[in-house]
């Protein structure tokens, strides 16, 4: 036990250490998309899945690649085009909750106004 | 060793607060545990050199994509109630298949990449640098995407204000 604690201390970071963080956070994320029934919630969950596929964008460029940037820059736009969806996301839950006062995918089988 | 340290901690905050903040009760608790999933990635970032991704990650969505989500959740929830979650038998079905992917790709990646990358040594990507690649149209440059980033972004905008207009 003290070996393993000197070995994860002393070496480098491995890759799959971070990859591991990743996979941990996007199926975190997939729990909270089948679990939730409250839209916000939903979203929340889309938001650690996205964030845990740029960790493995980002860290593949740096330890693969680490004199180009392609990774970083599809990172970058990841970060801009999640903050859309939000954006788009938020202005239709705040839209559904006007009409019929809940944000429960449950009572969203009335889509008429 | 102070990066190994630090890699760590952070690792830890992030799996933590990733499972607390899908399995947490109240919806406001789960917001903010998302916003500590969200800074604990841009340390990460900043671990591996990258100084803007950095900065873009706490500014877009610890600043920006934050304040939309309790916004949202504080016009649409009363306070205090609990969220409510799917029938405990499809909780299980969901807890069951996150937990198989989870022990899938992860046998993936521990039998697949185990060999021992070192963190290869890079200079300080320079706002020159960063500049030439993302304004460039030669290979390896991102004028087209940035171009189209803006226009999803103006996109985003008008619809928005359409979808969420008072009537």
């Amino acid at each position: 036990m003290g070996d393993l604690f000197t070995n994860i201390l002393s070496g480098p970071v491995p890759v799959e250490a971070y990859l591991g963080v990743s996979l941990i956070m996007f199926f975190a994320g997939v729990y909270g998309f089948l679990t939730r029934r409250s839209m916000l919630m939903i979203l929340v969950s889309i938001e650690l899945m996205l964030n845990a596929a740029d960790i493995n964008f980002v860290s593949f460029n740096r330890f693969l690649y680490p004199g180009q940037l392609e990774g970083f820059y599809f990172t970058l736009f990841t970060i801009a085009i999640a903050a859309c969806e939000t954006a788009v996301a938020i202005a239709i839950i705040i839209n559904i909750y006007r009409n019929l006062t809940s944000v429960e995918v449950g009572t969203l089988d009335q889509m008429k106004e | 060793m102070a990066e190994q340290i630090i890699f760590y901690v952070l690792g830890a905050i992030i799996a933590i607060f990733s499972i607390m903040a899908v399995t947490s009760k109240q919806i406001i608790r789960s917001a903010t545990y998302l916003l500590f999933v969200l800074l604990g990635t841009a340390g990460l970032y900043l671990l591996l050199g990258y100084n803007y991704l950095f900065a873009v990650q706490i500014a877009v969505y610890a600043g920006g994509v934050m304040v939309l989500f309790i916004f949202a959740i504080l016009l649409t929830n009363k306070p205090g109630e609990n969220v409510k979650t799917e029938l405990p038998i499809r909780r299980i079905v969901a807890g069951v298949s996150a937990v198989a992917g989870l022990a899938f790709c992860g046998h993936v990646i521990y039998w697949n990449i185990k060999k021992v990358v070192a963190l290869p040594v890079i200079a300080d990507i320079t706002p020159q640098q960063l500049g030439h690649t993302m304004m460039g149209t030669d290979k390896y440059q991102y004028l087209l995407p940035f171009e189209s980033i803006s226009i999803l972004l103006l996109a985003c905008i008008v619809g928005a204000i359409m979808v969420a207009r008072k009537r």
